[in-house]
């Protein structure tokens, strides 16, 4: 039993690391398709048909390319910076029930690495490790761009994780529980127990914080490439570059996987027809992000501050406030 | 209806040493004594309301004929409150190491203005805070407009400046100090993402707000003028091409147009309602490019192909009609090369209703887009006041509030008979001066159909064959045209000995040539009078106090052109 815990739990593992390290491959080419319709334009088209094999020629672009290490760099803190991102993207995967428990050859799946009790803490905490690769990276570059936007990353991230850990609190007081599967259980009886329904406002506010803690249109503001050049992927190449791709890209799955979970129900009672609508609307939040980039400009990072100090925050403490009395009387 | 002729019997009083040379057109030339040069720019600002300097250049009179009493002589051209009028001073360098009297506490022009004079042929300017080489690099020996230095002698310069000479005054004129107040000193470009061209600003941030800047141009320096001097006046079109590319043809058409009013010709209707077309169709194309670049500046993308697709379809256009996208070099002296191709009417409408709705498109997106008018509104607003002691000319100035159009204020070509309106704005904000574009647009719209439909039938260059090449047949079969052609191709067109300032409203601003001509084929000196050159002057001042994203902003909405500001 012990071994085969142990087998299953790896060749779970692998699946996901294995599934979404295409995906995220597959993203980029996503997004770059939807981008490409939404601005009269073809988008990748050469590489294969409709440009499919273009995903396989970047990664063996970034594969081949030379790594370059810059002299002032420091270098041990600079070539780990971008595998914190990518490792604790996945990280986070392993709290995350990609689907309802299902059998095969008689056998019980649950695509969950590990249903830890305090699911929702472990994925938000190793997402903040996370942002500790943008920051090392660009404070070990020894580049201003990257300096600039290292002070970008740390006055976003952590402000913005004290909305997502605020508008979480008012849903979490009414399940009672962190782990996801609860989440899910207890929205299982269909589309009038989702959570959005009661916590219409935690869902907005943890969606917008969702945007700012994976850098996207428009708060896409750490790697801004028209203000300071790559930011912290200034002085990166190749492959090591290529590695905050992955994880940001990941991230966008991983939270999408997060507010359907949270929010809209999940895979509900777990038939086919759960599992499927569970995909379908994580496409829909990956498919929102690539949307707003391709509608909104960015903002600037002081408006951003501005937002989530003033607006974000004390929207979320309320919204706190307020689901507390409700469940009082 | 023309203007009053500039009064100048005042001045002339008032300084009993100024006397006049000559009209240029109806610009009076004046000449005044280098001892008295301030006092009487002075009496023209203040007195004779000329507020708006448009240029300071320089005359090597080295190799001419005849030559004046002194070498180097100053020319300043100014332009008065009401628009219509200009006005030149003239005032004879004995000395170059000696030089004139700085006017830069009169005009914050004067400041890159007279740099560049400095630069080039070597005048000095007395009390110039910071006068130093502009375009020309900084390890450059010699002053290469000088008659006396030769085209084809090439410097190898190497070594960056750290610019600090002149970023360390402007902290010590603010009471900061590096090291106290923890200022980071950041090069942004000349290869940055946005800065539209090799640019580079210098600037020093405390967090991410700009607390002084200073700028460096001049990598797309290639001495147009050096140049214009070894070509003849055809030769040099293709030049003007490369001044400010983004709209190529009103170049062209803006040195045709002075040269021609040098020979004191105009062209036949036809030709006239040709080059208004094309003129406002480079100015939609102009602002498209601008708008559409600044607004990928601040993430949003997909503006950029709702306004650079139809500017694409424009330059297929132009291509069909031209030859050339980009550089057109379509237009030559008194006329251009041949007439529109059958059936351009249909392609331009069409051009134009893209344009109309991609225009539409992006406004949709924009207008009422929270995060687009938090980003730009009150961002560098520049005071109407403000903006013409800088310098600024065409939509960066009209953004301040100040309606001045040389289409309305001394119309050429027609534009009194076309139906359409000045735009200007209030704030001269970043907002404004994007705004001001986008209603620019729809106007330069309304021009060309209304000159389209009334485009009359008939010639299009000018009859005489000593300045348009004669047509072929004739250069076979007549010893006319043969030695027209001859003349035409080995001297060139020949332009009556004298100076003149044309100006013109190109997309950046007023474009002008000030050209002197001694009567042979080739000018004797031409100087342009670059709208983008004194825009980027004000812009280290006006971002001061911003933050880097908006500057990244400022410096899309000024849409500095580097091929017309470097030369």
């Amino acid at each position: 039993m012990e071994v085969a815990y142990i087998i299953e739990t790896l060749i779970k593992i692998v699946v996901i690391l294995l599934v979404f390290s295409a995906l995220a491959g597959f993203g980029t080419y996503f997004e770059r398709k939807i981008l490409a319709f939404m601005q009269r334009r073809l988008g990748p088209m050469h590489v294969g048909p409709f440009g499919l094999l273009q995903i396989a020629a970047d990664g063996i672009k970034l594969f081949t390319k030379e790594d370059i290490v810059p002299t002032n760099a420091v270098g041990p803190i600079f070539k780990i910076a971008p595998v914190i991102t990518a490792a604790t993207a996945f990280m986070a995967a392993a709290a995350i029930p990609f689907l309802p428990q299902f059998t095969i050859f008689g056998y019980t799946v649950h695509p969950i690495v590990a249903d830890v009790n305090i699911g929702i803490l472990y994925i938000l905490g190793v997402m903040a490790v996370g942002f500790y690769g943008p920051l090392l990276g660009s404070l070990a570059s020894s580049n201003k761009f990257a300096l600039i936007s290292a002070a970008r990353a740390a006055s976003v991230f952590i402000s913005y994780e004290v909305v997502t850990g605020l508008s979480l609190l008012a849903p979490l007081m009414m399940v009672g529980s962190f782990s996801l599967i609860d989440f899910n259980n207890y929205q299982a009886g269909g589309i009038g127990d989702w959570i959005i329904w009661s916590q219409p406002v935690a869902f907005v506010l943890f969606w917008i914080a969702a945007f700012a803690e994976t850098g996207r249109t428009p708060f896409h503001l750490v790697a801004n490439d028209h203000e300071i050049i790559d930011g912290f992927g200034t002085e990166y190449s190749g492959m090591r570059w290529g590695l905050f791709f992955i994880g940001e890209y990941a991230n966008m799955f991983f939270i999408s996987f997060v507010i359907v979970l949270l929010f809209l129900g999940g895979f509900g009672d777990g038939s086919v027809l759960g599992a499927l609508g569970f995909l379908l609307k994580m496409s829909f939040f990956f498919f929102f992000f690539l949307w707003t980039r391709a509608a909104w400009p960015d903002i600037r990072p002081d408006q951003l501050m501005w937002l989530c100090w003033k607006v974000l925050m004390p929207l979320a403490v309320i919204n706190v406030v307020v689901t507390g009395f409700v469940m009082m009387f | 209806m023309m203007p009053d002729p500039v009064d100048f019997t005042p001045l002339l009083e008032q300084f009993k040493t100024a006397g006049l040379l000559k009209m240029m057109g109806d610009t009076p030339l004046i000449s005044v004594h280098s001892n008295e040069l301030f006092s009487v720019v002075t009496f023209v600002k203040e007195a004779m309301g000329f507020i708006l300097l448009l240029d300071i250049t320089a005359v090597d009179n080295l190799d001419m004929a005849h030559p004046t009493s002194t070498r180097f002589e100053l020319i300043y051209l100014f332009r008065h409150k009401d628009f219509n009028k200009t006005m030149a001073l003239k005032t004879a360098i004995v000395d170059p190491d000696v030089g004139v009297e700085t006017i830069l506490p009169l005009y914050d022009a004067a400041d890159w203005l007279e740099r560049e004079v400095w630069d080039q042929y070597g005048v000095l300017f007395q009390n110039h805070p910071t006068l130093k080489r502009i375009l020309n690099h900084n390890e450059f020996v010699g002053h290469p407009l000088r008659k006396d230095y030769e085209i084809t002698k090439g410097q190898y310069c190497t070594e960056t400046q750290d610019m600090l000479d002149e970023m360390q005054p402007l902290l010590d004129a603010r009471g900061l100090d590096m090291e106290r107040d923890e200022l980071m000193i950041l090069n942004l470009g000349p290869s940055h993402p946005a800065s539209h061209g090799t640019i580079r600003t210098l600037v020093a941030l405390d967090g991410e707000t700009v607390r002084a800047g200073a700028s460096e141009i001049g990598y797309l320096h290639r001495g147009f003028e050096k140049s214009c001097e070894n070509h003849d006046y055809n030769q040099i079109i293709p030049y003007t091409d490369r001044l400010n590319y983004c709209s190529a043809l009103m170049n062209n058409i803006a040195f045709a147009k002075t040269v021609e009013d040098m020979l004191g010709v105009t062209l036949p209707d036809r030709g006239i309602f040709i080059r208004v077309i094309l003129t406002e169709l480079s100015r939609v194309i102009d602002h498209l490019v601008c708008l559409a670049a600044g607004l990928l500046d601040m993430g949003a993308q997909t503006n950029y192909w709702y306004l650079f697709n139809p500017r694409n379809d424009a330059t297929d256009f132009l291509s069909k009609l031209t030859g050339a996208r980009l550089t057109n070099s379509y237009m030559r002296i008194g006329g251009m090369t041949h007439d529109l191709y059958d059936g351009w009417r249909a392609d331009l409408d069409d051009i134009l209703k893209k344009v109309d709705s991609g225009i539409a498109q992006t406004l949709t997106m924009i207008e009422h887009n929270r995060i687009y008018q938090d980003r730009i509104q009150n961002i560098s607003p520049v005071s109407a006041e403000q903006a013409i002691a800088y310098g600024f000319t065409g939509p960066n100035l009209r953004a301040s509030g100040v309606p001045y159009d040389l289409r309305f204020d001394k119309p050429y070509y027609y534009y009194d008979t076309f139906d359409f309106d000045l735009v200007v704005g209030s704030q001269g904000d970043t907002h404004d001066r994007m705004m001001v574009r986008f209603e620019e647009m729809l106007q330069s719209i309304k021009i060309i159909r209304q000159a389209a439909d009334t485009l009359p039938g008939g010639e299009f260059n000018i009859a005489d064959h000593r300045i348009v090449m004669p047509p072929k047949t004739a250069v076979y079969n007549s010893i006319e045209g043969m030695m027209n052609q001859f003349k035409l191709v080995y001297e060139g067109v020949k332009v009556p000995k004298g100076e003149y300032y044309g100006a013109f409203e190109a997309a950046n601003g007023e474009l002008g040539f000030y050209i002197v001509s001694d009567g042979s084929g080739t000018p004797y000196k031409v100087k342009v009078r670059a709208p983008s050159f004194l825009h980027m002057a004000a812009y280290p001042k006006i971002i001061e106090n911003y933050q880097v994203a908006d500057a990244i902003m400022t410096l899309g909405s000024l849409n500095i052109i580097a091929g017309e500001m470097d030369r």
